[in-house]
């Protein structure tokens, strides 16, 4: 076992206790906030796997936006939430039969493959790959229009979030 | 880097089940949305993981991986939006009694 082995371990460990306990709680601020605690993992992995860019990002992005704008509509929605019976459906054992199933199938999948076992090649010396993620993402040549396309559905997004959110005075 | 590939792809398998699951059997839809949460995060972890693993040099994966953070800021910022506007109408968000639109 080698220092990373532990940590991937470790980490993988409190993305799927996290996980679960976000499908399975039954207060909806908890499951926000264990999905905050799954979403560290995820960024402990992302900075594993040297992409230090999305590391940060998935701290700033999901962690700080997204799980707190969840918390935020929990909070606006709050009377609904705990007082109302079970948070599942009556037939949850269907989908968690389909949840095991289709793991089953995907990990017979993966273990099919012949290079499933291979380790990371190094990174060549002298090659940084936050560089080249930068200019892949405005080299026209690169990544610039997919880029350009995110950028117009962020746009659309918040107008579109603002006018359905929005309140009519009617 | 001493980590075998497989570990990455079984983990990235066993959170999309967990987040599959969550979607499904969740009445609540801010619920159904955490779901679709983690099922996208298994999908950027294994593009990362395949993008370190063949090759470092391209940076296909990570900028994928980008672009799937985007769709995920603006699919929950319109959803929980449209959460919020049904709960004004209708007093409810749970899936099933959202049913104005049901034939």
């Amino acid at each position: 076992m080698t220092p990373e082995q532990i940590i991937f371990l470790i980490s993988a460990a409190l993305i799927l206790a996290s996980a679960m306990m976000v499908v399975i709680t039954r207060n909806l601020i908890h499951a926000a906030l264990w999905l905050v605690s799954a979403l560290f993992g995820v960024a402990v992995l992302f900075a594993i796997l040297n992409a230090s860019f999305l590391a940060v990002v998935q701290v700033v992005v999901y962690i700080g936006a997204i799980a707190i704008l969840f918390i935020f509509a929990v909070m606006l929605t709050r009377k609904e939430m705990r007082d109302r019976g079970s948070q599942t459906r009556s037939s949850w054992w269907l989908p968690a039969l389909l949840g095991v199933l289709i793991l089953a199938g995907l990990i017979f999948l993966i273990f099919g493959q012949p290079a499933v076992n291979r380790t990371a090649p190094a990174i060549p010396a002298g090659v940084d790959p936050l560089r080249l993620l930068g200019s892949a993402l405005v080299s026209p040549d690169g990544y610039v229009l997919p880029f350009e396309a995110a950028s117009v559905l962020l746009l659309s997004a918040l107008v579109g979030a603002v006018y359905v959110a929005i309140g009519r005075k009617s | 880097m001493s980590i075998p590939l497989s570990w990455y792809l079984v983990l990235a398998a066993a959170l999309f089940c967990i987040g599959l699951f969550g979607v499904l059997s969740r009445k609540n839809a801010i619920a159904i949305l955490l779901g679709i949460e983690l099922m996208l995060n298994a999908v950027n972890i294994n593009l990362v993981a395949f993008w370190r693993y063949l090759d470092p040099t391209r940076m296909a994966g990570q900028a994928f991986a980008i672009i799937v953070f985007a769709a995920a800021a603006a699919e929950v910022a319109v959803g929980l939006a449209l959460i919020i506007s049904v709960y004004r109408r209708h007093n409810t968000i749970l899936a099933d009694e959202i049913n104005l639109m049901k034939w």
